[in-house]
């Protein structure tokens, strides 16, 4: 436990040491490039701000990850059962995978005028579902017919085969995407809040504080980003364990 | 794939199918199973014609399928969730736990199938196959990937198994010596298309040990069914094609 704990610790306190290092070394000032000791007064200072920020960036990428992975099952599974829509729906998903969804900001932006919670959550399922959906529809698709047999020779129906052993025999592939969706959706959603005017969320307080040169400000953001975004995935590898342990071999 | 094929079992014996590899042995028992229809001919069992899968059927394969989010316990029980799943908790684990005791996993029943050796995956999935009480039990080359040495345990928990249930047997195999040892009747098909080439019946005892298979009884059958396996393979002499 002391180990668990103390390893990650002591690499984030030697990062942040090398980061001090840096700063002092070039001897840059704080408008060129902040240093750790420089956070905590920036923090302090808009400690307000980053709770009633942080929750909206928080909440608009979780519900926009819920619809990237209620979404993102859902064309996993019809790719993952239906060899036609599987050749169908590829190219289209990879297609609309590689457009930067940055040039995708203007546009839904225009079509859903002042709607800012919704582009956002738009965004980040938008940017997310991908791998989701690309893990699912494998992970059913490369289900060995023999597993299937051993119910279907029972005369157990297609739900129930889906329920009984595809579903369970997909979930390490299905958190295995989770994870690289739950960092996508963070990216979405700062993408929108950063991007669109009038903004709210941690996008737009890292973008008040470039307005106003406060560079302080711009990192303590990115700092906090990152420990949302530690958060979220440890909360998916805590909901892993739960549901997948199984595939987990450590100590066997 | 298969052609011309006639074959019958009687209810309750042991049938062992062997055959060149590439003969439709698999494709025999998805047709015994209903998960294929033939295309023309029609398969009967225990009076009943098969058109579509069935709750009195079991199957195992070479590879054990097990599920391995569940515990070897909860593996057993599989079929009953399906077949009866109005049955008390309390008497599915009684029966799996029987069988578990049976085959020598007493003790297992709680762990998950990868922290079990390839023998005891077998075994587990040997239980899960007639957990059910099927009427009819398909072995799809099961005990193909095991050691010799576990492979001939197998066949002895098989003997054992069937002593205590009352079930049919088809089992598909390329090991001759499996088949003598545990085939009431030995069927070789010929290749492709397959036909049934030739019919022996085992005449050993029913309690027979591994020791039978050295007896010259066993030896000249085996080396029967090993001219019949050449002449499905088009082979007349050994070494040529």
């Amino acid at each position: 436990m002391l180990y668990k704990v103390a390893t990650p610790v002591l690499a984030i306190l030697t990062f942040l040491g090398l980061w001090e290092l840096l700063v002092w070394a070039n001897d840059w000032p704080n408008y060129k490039m902040a240093s750790p000791s420089d956070l905590p007064p920036a923090f302090w200072k808009y400690k307000e701000l980053f709770l009633v920020m942080g929750w909206q960036t928080l909440w608009r990428t979780v519900v926009g990850l819920l619809l990237a992975v209620v979404v993102g099952t859902l064309i996993g599974m019809i790719i993952g059962f239906s060899k036609l829509a599987r050749d169908a729906l590829y190219p289209l998903l990879v297609g609309f995978n590689a457009i930067p969804k940055a040039t995708l900001v203007p546009v839904i932006s225009l079509i859903f005028i002042g709607q800012h919670d919704f582009n956002t959550i738009l965004m980040a399922f938008m940017i997310s579902f991908f791998p989701i959906a690309v893990s699912v529809g494998i992970g059913l698709s490369t289900l060995e017919p023999e597993y299937r047999d051993i119910l279907r020779a029972l005369g157990a129906s297609r739900f129930t085969i889906f329920r009984k052993i595809a579903l369970p025999k997909t979930l390490p592939e299905f958190f295995g995407a989770l994870k690289v969706s739950a960092t996508l959706a963070f990216i979405g959603t700062n993408l929108v809040e950063i991007v669109s005017p009038h903004g709210r969320g941690l996008g737009a307080l890292f973008k008040s504080g470039e307005t106003n040169g406060d560079y302080p400000l711009m990192f303590a953001v990115l700092i906090a980003l990152a420990v949302l975004g530690i958060m979220l995935y440890y909360a998916v590898i805590f909901l892993e364990k739960t549901f997948a342990g199984w595939a987990d071999r450590e100590g066997t | 794939m298969l052609d011309g094929l006639d074959v019958a079992v009687p209810a309750g014996t042991f049938a062992a199918v062997v055959g060149p590899s590439g003969c439709g042995k698999s494709t025999l028992t998805k047709l015994v199973a209903g998960l294929m229809k033939p295309d023309e001919g029609e398969v009967w069992l225990h009076g009943e014609r098969v058109t579509g899968p069935r709750k009195t059927v079991g199957m195992a394969f070479q590879n054990p399928v097990l599920l391995e989010w569940r515990t070897i316990l909860d593996n057993v029980i599989l079929p009953l969730e399906i077949v009866a799943p109005k049955m008390p908790t309390k008497d599915r684990t009684a029966r799996a736990m029987d069988l578990l005791e049976m085959v020598g996993l007493s003790g297992f029943e709680n762990k998950r199938p990868s922290e079990l050796s390839g023998g005891m995956r077998q075994r587990a999935s040997l239980c899960r196959s007639i957990v059910h009480k099927p009427d009819v039990l398909i072995l799809d080359e099961p005990f193909g990937a095991l050691d010799a040495f576990t492979r001939e345990d197998l066949w002895q928990t098989m003997r054992d198994l069937r002593a205590a249930e009352p079930f049919t047997v088809v089992l598909i195999t390329h090991d001759l010596r499996e088949s003598v040892f545990l085939g009431d009747q030995v069927i070789v098909l010929s290749g492709r298309p397959a036909r049934t080439q030739f019919v022996m019946d085992v005449d050993l005892p029913a309690d027979r040990t591994l020791d039978v298979l050295f007896t010259p009884k066993a030896a000249d059958m085996l080396h029967t069914l090993r001219d019949q396996i050449k002449i499905a393979q088009g082979r007349t002499e050994e070494g040529s094609a």
